[in-house]
């Protein structure tokens, strides 16, 4: 059920690889530059939310408050 | 057969690491974070299994539970940090790695003073 967003992370990252690899063919290092950190940003909020789950779940589980 | 699912998960999570590392290293070790997570998830019911009939042990023997909540804070604190650090290891940054067992080591310690404390007590009272 939750394997899906793994396989959305790696084709993000496959994207944002070749899109930013086409834009600096194309001579725009900044845009490719802001293509990169868009595709970190936007993994980064799937990525948060996976980990605070299992943080809060591992808290009620070992009663860590 | 979870084993398999959990098996084949990472392997296709490794080759996909593989893949995207040596384009987009930040996004490769994102990868193999959301994998420690969902396995984690995955075997969290079990985990819970193993610790209720730990609790039933533990209060069938008229074990004070001060001692057997400690003890799961302390497997809960160091399963949080050996997460944490090993995925900073993993992205070849071992100082903060270091630093996160050390907090976590200082941590553990401070839990465990109440139990250090009523050992000591204990043989205090054992010798004349």
């Amino acid at each position: 059920m939750d394997v899906d967003i793994l396989f959305k992370i790696a084709g993000i990252g496959i994207v944002v690889s070749i899109l930013s690899k086409v834009l600096d063919e194309a001579g725009r290092k900044e845009q490719a530059q802001m293509t990169t950190l868009v595709g970190v940003v936007v993994v980064l909020m799937m990525v948060i939310q996976l980990v605070a789950e299992l943080f809060s779940k591992v808290k009620t589980m070992f009663q860590l408050y | 057969m979870e084993i398999a699912q959990i098996v084949g998960m990472g392997l296709v999570a490794t080759i996909l690491v593989v893949l995207i590392e040596q384009e987009k290293p930040e996004i490769a070790l994102q990868i193999s974070i959301v994998v420690g997570v969902i396995i984690f998830l995955m075997m969290l019911d079990k985990i819970f299994a193993v610790i209720n009939v730990l609790k039933d042990l533990s209060q069938r023997a008229n074990i004070n539970s001060l001692y057997m909540s400690t003890i799961l804070k302390i497997i809960g604190i160091s399963y949080i940090a050996e997460f944490g650090s090993q995925i900073c290891k993993d992205a070849g940054s071992s100082s903060t790695a270091t630093k996160i067992e050390f907090a976590a080591k200082i941590t553990i310690m401070v839990l465990s003073l109440p139990i250090l404390l009523a050992v000591l007590d204990l043989i205090l009272g054992i010798l004349p």
